[in-house]
């Protein structure tokens, strides 16, 4: 922090400086741009974002995942999302076995028996595997990368859906106001007193009685989640809008006679577009929570396809998983937290960089 | 005042009656054959009858597939509702309201333990992270807590079991009482309830955490900005006094107003805590519930929780004005 205040001062000082030669030499009618810096706000945001260490870790910890997850499987392509190892593999099982000898002694003793498994399932991390398989032999680092595109995709294309939403009906409302916001902000207040989670179990069975793929199921669970999520923008936008309606450039902008469209999307969602973008970054860690504990419920993405909760999910079954097989079920579950809170980071450090009274 | 509330109330029940039109829809796009084989299943191993069924059927207006049909099954349906008759589970053979009321009490136990921690941790956290602003030690709870806030529920419940009841064998893994066991007196039971709740409670508690003590931190601050607690310092208080004793107070306002919006949902039970530590509160046996197309139970359980939040809104609304007095009800 101290570096970057030093430098900050060196450069204010700089730019005084500099206000101080035009000053004291009108006569050199350089143009100003020569001698001040000019900052767009953009380049202001982005310089206190970078400020800040802990959104830079967040940043560089979603461009790491973003990598392994698209540019892993071309990198490394020896197994398939559902490819299982058929190499086979040799189970040994030890059971105590009681028989009495002929002198009439109990006698114990182990038997271990040995079965050959078509399936090599459950195997430990090495050269062939590098994070083991799960119990149906398929490769859990594989896994990882697929089951990483479906929960980062979905929960990306659900963030930008309920921002859309969020946008137009939040932004309609606001702009007309009277009957129009009335009906809106009343479907809002139904739409966010239901209960998401279990409704989403219901849509699920629906799915289920539907015979909808279990490739694509998740993909109708999250548009119905939008349906049902952007009550939230969608207020956020009103009120931002209700506040900007009053202000002097837009009576400037009704003066100048712009169309309706021209004078929402261009003159008042921009506006809006801080606080929308800290919602959106802060949401897509929330949906990616969503999604896994979907999928770990079993009603998301299913097995054989692969995500990140539906990875988890067989510990819910298998105790011999739960406390022996951690390489199965570990890296998914911290691949989520990784997510999450890379997400929350950058949105910390967004909200922190928009905010002009956070300034210092 | 009284105007204001009785608005509220008239909403709140336009609410409600949305809710439940959207709950009733999507409820009937099950496809009856669907629903009718998940009931077979079930009254081959339960003492459900099929009069029963049948009657059930007739009073969601399930068998009647015309618009008109279905119209008359809401109608029905809401009738029943406003007489306090949520319809006789399939699933667990007893009126819904009754198992609600049954297993209402091991999620409120664990939701009440764990909102008292939450906040008990929560609020010294968010006061010294605010009073100690972009310090070491601010640094260190924000991120801790951050890290609290992005773990999956499943999986760091799933972790905390391995560890506390498989590996340590401090606490058993599941469920609520030891079988196993004789309770001869009260104090033991609820002694051996609280040892099956402790890893639950724990699992809330961490997760939920950090977004109180970020909610405190923020207010702090930005009441430590305000002109009175200058007033304060130039006046010569100790450190001590303006904080806690003129900062902390309006600090309070939105912790105070939050709570009052969180005690109705303290109620819903929490699905997937419960389901990963198979505890039987409501949102566990909700989801068994759902997963066999109980339908009367389904829809009971929504339209509760609904009920929940909608009575959580105004509690939060009303207080907020009885807590700050600068808030006018309009």
């Amino acid at each position: 922090m101290d570096q970057n205040e030093k430098l900050n001062q060196a450069e204010t000082s700089a730019l005084e400086a500099s206000e101080n030669k035009t000053v004291t030499n009108p006569a050199e009618d350089e143009p100003l741009e020569k001698n001040v810096r000019l900052m767009s706000p953009m380049r202001m945001v982005m310089r206190r974002f970078f400020r800040s260490k802990l959104s830079i870790v967040g940043l560089v910890m979603i461009v790491a995942l973003f990598l392994f997850c698209w540019l892993g499987p071309v990198v490394y392509p020896k197994w398939g999302e559902t490819e299982q190892d058929m190499s086979g593999k040799i189970d040994y099982t030890m059971a105590p076995v009681t028989y009495t000898d002929e002198n009439g002694e109990e006698v114990t003793f182990y038997q271990v028996v040995e079965t050959g498994k078509r399936i090599n399932s459950l195997a430990k991390p090495s050269s062939e595997h590098l994070l083991g398989t799960d119990k149906d032999g398929r490769d859990v680092f594989t896994r990882l990368m697929y089951g990483g595109r479906i929960s980062l995709a979905v929960s990306f294309i659900a963030v930008f859906a309920i921002t859309i939403f969020g946008i137009v009906f939040g932004g309609i409302a606001g702009y007309f106001g009277g009957a129009i916001d009335n009906i809106i902000m009343r479907i809002c207040d139904v739409l966010m007193c239901l209960p998401g989670f279990p409704i989403l179990l219901i849509i699920s069975t629906l799915l289920d009685a539907a015979n909808v793929e279990s490739s694509s199921r998740i993909y109708f669970l999250m548009a119905f989640l939008t349906l049902f999520s952007w009550p939230g923008t969608a207020r956020l936008v009103r009120g931002q809008i209700l506040s900007l309606r009053e202000q002097e450039y837009m009576v400037a902008a009704e003066a100048m006679g712009y169309s309706t469209k021209r004078k929402i999307f261009k003159h008042l969602v921009p506006n809006v577009m801080p606080q929308l973008i800290v919602s959106m970054t802060l949401s897509l860690g929330s949906m990616i929570l969503y999604e896994a504990s979907l999928s770990y419920l079993n009603m998301g993405v299913r097995a054989p396809y692969a995500a990140w909760g539906t990875m988890i999910n067989i510990v819910a079954e298998d105790q011999n998983i739960l406390q022996n097989f951690f390489n199965v079920w570990g890296p998914p579950g911290l691949c989520i937290i990784v997510a999450v809170l890379a997400f929350n980071f950058i949105g910390d450090g967004l909200r922190d960089a928009l905010d002009p009274k956070m300034r210092r | 005042m009284l105007k204001y509330i009785l608005k509220r109330l008239l909403l709140s029940i336009f609410i409600l009656l949305g809710v439940s039109l959207i709950i009733y829809v999507l409820v009937r796009c099950m496809p009856y054959d669907y629903v009718t084989n998940k009931i077979s299943a079930l009254q081959s191993n339960t003492s459900l009858d099929a009069t029963a069924v049948e009657k059930m059927y007739e009073m969601y207006g399930l068998t009647d597939n015309s618009f008109l049909g279905i119209l008359k099954g809401y109608g029905n349906w809401l009738a029943a509702l406003c007489r306090f008759d949520f319809g006789k589970s399939f699933v667990y053979g007893d009126s819904v309201l009754n198992v609600i009321v049954d297993h209402m009490g091991v999620s409120f136990a664990v939701a009440l333990i764990a909102t008292f921690f939450e906040f008990l941790i929560a609020i010294p956290l968010g006061i010294t992270a605010a009073t100690h602003q972009y310090s070491l030690r601010d640094y260190i709870v924000t991120i801790l807590v951050m890290v609290g806030i992005s773990l999956p529920t499943f999986f760091f419940g799933q972790i905390l079991k391995d560890l506390f009841a498989m590996k340590l064998g401090w606490f058993p893994p599941s469920g609520l009482v030891d079988a196993t066991k004789d309770f001869s007196n009260v104090f033991s039971l609820l002694l051996d309830y609280l040892r099956h709740m402790f890893i639950p409670i724990l699992t809330v508690v961490i997760l939920s955490i950090g977004g109180r003590m970020r909610m405190t931190r923020t207010n702090m601050l930005e009441v430590l900005s305000s002109d009175y607690i200058r007033t304060a310092r130039a006046k010569g208080l100790k450190e001590k006094v303006v904080i806690y004793k003129h900062a902390f107070r309006n600090t309070l306002i939105p912790l105070v107003t939050t709570l009052a919006g969180l005690l109705p949902s303290l109620f819903s039970g929490a699905i997937i805590t419960e389901q990963v530590f198979d505890l039987p509160g409501i949102g566990n046996i909700a989801f068994k519930a759902m997963m066999q197309a109980d339908i009367p139970f389904i829809m009971g359980y929504n339209m509760f929780l609904a009920l929940l939040s909608v009575i959580g809104v105004l509690l939060a609304d009303l207080m907020y004005a009885v807590v700050d007095p600068r808030v006018k009800l309009n």
